[in-house]
């Protein structure tokens, strides 16, 4: 324990930032009439979310900690909070309409939202287990309620009921896991763990500890074995909550996951890169094949979110081959790329999903999109080119992802996992292809109602853009990736 | 130092006491109060180890809030207990089974605990003694001062679960009338009643 001296908030300026903003919404929607106040605190959650993300940006980027060593704020950590927040504030302002439409506009979704995303970016900064396990568990709680926001809906309230146990039962092995690694270490801090195990070999106890974290953080992320969750809460949240299990949480995991694993187990790859490889193979392969038979797009997606997270975790396992710094770096930048590309792409089809309503009623079904190309020619384009780039087909941005991450297993020499990832991927490009089949040569059903609003309209605006050109201005984002992977390994 | 020793067994004693009442009570009314009689006698060994504000915080938050809650929530709830044990002799068996196992394995683990001899230099934060520093002051200085970080998320984490509770289970219910002021004041005879001429032998 350091000697107490005034800890330097300045690090912190984003989280209490987005705390504050939180809670002065919080005040403003009690006192406000119910039907403006949830409008205000939404464009304000948008605001404030932005704003963060600007704060953000504006810091510098040299990795530091304050707290008594138990917050780290770097370039990884950077790079990660402006996706989070990005992402949340996505999907807040698509979320409005929707929820309007619902009668379930009430003023605490924005400021659940943001606590949620709270959660999230202390836990890509957390560098402490306590720090860790106290933003996971405000980010969980908020998504909890959020899930089952719908109440007087069946499957909204199961959605959150189910991912609420399931939740509290993956906090309780993450927390058996911390408490395994601190009885034998010690210490709960990253940094005196990352000196204990320097020199490789850790007590048994130890080992199993990190095995018990592996599998409460892969529930987060919702890899195989772990993710029977993920298709039923998907189906039965609100749409736009569904939109931010979708991104959001799964980047503020992934970020942790890297974190953990790389800091301070770093020195003990051999230990747990067998466990990454089989989770990142399962999910891969479940990914591909249960999502063939889906009708529902909701369903579809999470099975979709379940397979991404396992070519992502490639990176991860590359970067658990600690003999050449370089590959190991790359592993993990291009890790961050996919990440990245990934919200994006799955923004642009939450989007569109958001979209697809007839007569006031939402449509669920893939083959509700039946004749798309005719009745919305410039949605179907859209959809088709995200379905395009999740399917890995080039030029589109989902390609080149999917290439750089196979990249790094080939140059790791982790073969099976490059080749099961390719097939697993030719598997899946059945039924994104599907999707664009239906929309283009399937007898066109009724038109969706329209117009679809700015928010929709902007969204995908940029999504599609993104997707459609990153494949002609890659640097900007390689460039960020590889300061956020240099700060982490080098901090 | 005799009558040190005598108040720890005293106390120690009505604890362990209360606390098996607490779990044999029939009615659950009883188990609540038992329960406060084990705060209370936890409160004083807390105050022979010389932890003061520790006790005070127990009385006054455990028994003052949490127990009283407690009574509450058994009064309203009306749950038979006596039915919850119905299978107790049933599961007898399996719960003593597991029970021993449980102790076997902390009795293993506790026999081969050692501490180290040189512990007392490897505390990297001495432990501050009663003279210099208050147990009010000590406590502070962790909460406040080391670890402000958790206690403000954990504050935060409080926050969701309230704003949560109220969004899940609030809800604006209709056909509940409210009493309305000034509409009572403004109303007139004539807005309610009505006057009006029955013939003889007719009716309405």
């Amino acid at each position: 324990m350091p000697i107490a001296v005034v800890p330097n908030f300045a690090l912190a300026a984003p989280e209490i930032f987005l705390a504050l903003a939180a809670m002065a919404l919080l005040v403003t929607g009690a006192f406000m009439n119910e039907r403006s106040a949830a409008r205000v605190t939404s464009y304000g959650g948008v605001l404030a979310l932005l704003v963060t993300a600007g704060i953000v940006l504006s810091m510098n980027k040299a990795s530091r900690m304050t707290f008594g060593e138990t917050f780290i704020f770097d370039g990884f950590a950077a790079f990660m909070k402006v996706m989070i927040l990005v992402s949340a504030a996505a999907v807040v302002f698509m979320a409005k309409e929707y929820l309007i439409r619902h009668e379930i506009d009430r003023f605490e979704f924005p400021i659940l939202v943001m606590l949620a995303t709270l959660g999230m970016i202390m836990m890509v900064s957390a560098n402490d287990f306590i720090a860790l396990y106290l933003g996971l568990e405000l980010q969980s709680l908020a998504l909890y309620v959020i899930a089952s926001f719908q109440r007087d809906g069946t499957r909204s309230a199961e959605a959150g009921l189910k991912y609420f146990v399931l939740g509290a039962l993956a906090s309780g092995m993450l927390l058996y896991g911390m408490s395994l690694v601190y009885g034998f270490a010690g210490t709960t801090g990253f940094v005196p763990l990352a000196d204990l195990f320097a020199h490789g070999g850790a007590p048994t106890g130890v080992i199993v500890g990190i095995v018990f974290i592996l599998a409460g953080l892969a529930f987060k992320v919702s890899a195989v074995p772990f993710h029977m969750w993920t298709p039923d809460v998907y189906e039965g949240a609100p749409t736009p909550v569904t939109a931010l299990f979708a991104v959001a949480p799964k980047i503020a995991a992934m970020g942790l996951l890297i974190r953990v694993m790389v800091g301070p187990f770093g020195d003990l790859g051999g230990q747990w890169q067998q466990i990454v490889i089989f989770i990142s193979i399962a999910s891969m392969i479940l990914g591909a094949v249960a999502a063939i038979n889906q009708r529902n797009i909701k369903r579809l997606m999470a099975y979709s979110s379940i397979g991404n997270m396992g070519y992502a975790l490639i990176g991860l396992a590359v970067a658990a081959e600690a003999a050449d710094p370089v590959i190991r770096a790359d592993g993990i930048r291009n890790m961050l790329i996919f990440l990245a590309i990934y919200v994006f792409m799955n923004v642009g089809t939450f989007a569109v999903i958001l979209t697809m309503r007839r007569g006031g009623r939402m449509i669920e079904d893939i083959d509700g999109l039946a004749g798309l190309s005719k009745t919305n020619p410039l949605m179907a384009l859209c959809l088709g080119v995200f379905m395009f780039s999740m399917a890995g087909i080039p030029p589109f941005a989902g390609f080149l992802g999917k290439l750089y991450i196979f990249q790094s297993a080939v140059q790791a020499g982790l073969f099976p996992l490059a080749i099961i990832g390719v097939l697993a991927s030719v598997v899946a490009a059945f039924y994104y292809i599907r999707i664009v089949k239906v929309m283009y040569f399937d007898a066109a059903d009724e038109a969706f109602d329209s117009p679809i609003g700015m928010e929709m309209k902007s969204i995908l605006v940029i999504s599609f853009i993104f997707v459609t050109f990153f494949i002609l201005f890659p640097v900007p984002l390689i460039a960020g990736a590889t300061r956020a992977t240099a700060s982490l390994l080098g901090g | 130092m005799i009558v040190a020793s005598l108040a720890f067994y005293l106390f120690a004693t009505v604890l362990v006491a209360a606390a098996v009442m607490v779990i044999s009570a029939k009615n659950p009314v009883h188990s609540v109060l038992f329960l406060i009689l084990a705060f209370f006698n936890a409160a004083g060994l807390f105050v022979l180890l010389g932890a003061e504000f520790l006790a005070m915080i127990l009385v006054v938050v455990y028994v003052g809030a949490v127990a009283v809650l407690f009574l509450f929530v058994v009064m309203m709830l009306d749950i038979s207990f006596t039915e919850l044990r119905q299978g107790f002799l049933q599961y007898l068996p399996l719960g003593a089974l597991v029970g021993i196992i449980l102790l076997v394995e902390l009795v293993l683990v506790y026999g081969g605990f050692a501490i180290s001899p040189d512990v007392e230099g490897r505390l990297a934060a001495p432990m501050p003694t009663p003279d210099t520093v208050t147990n009010t002051h000590a406590i502070g200085q962790i909460i406040y001062t080391h670890y402000i970080y958790f206690f403000q998320a954990a504050g935060m984490i409080l926050l969701v679960a309230m704003i949560g509770a109220i969004v899940l289970t609030h809800r604006s219910r209709g056909g509940v009338h409210r009493q309305k002021i000034a509409d009572q004041i403004a109303r007139r005879p004539s807005d309610s009643v009505e006057i009006v001429k029955v013939p003889t032998g007719r009716g309405i």
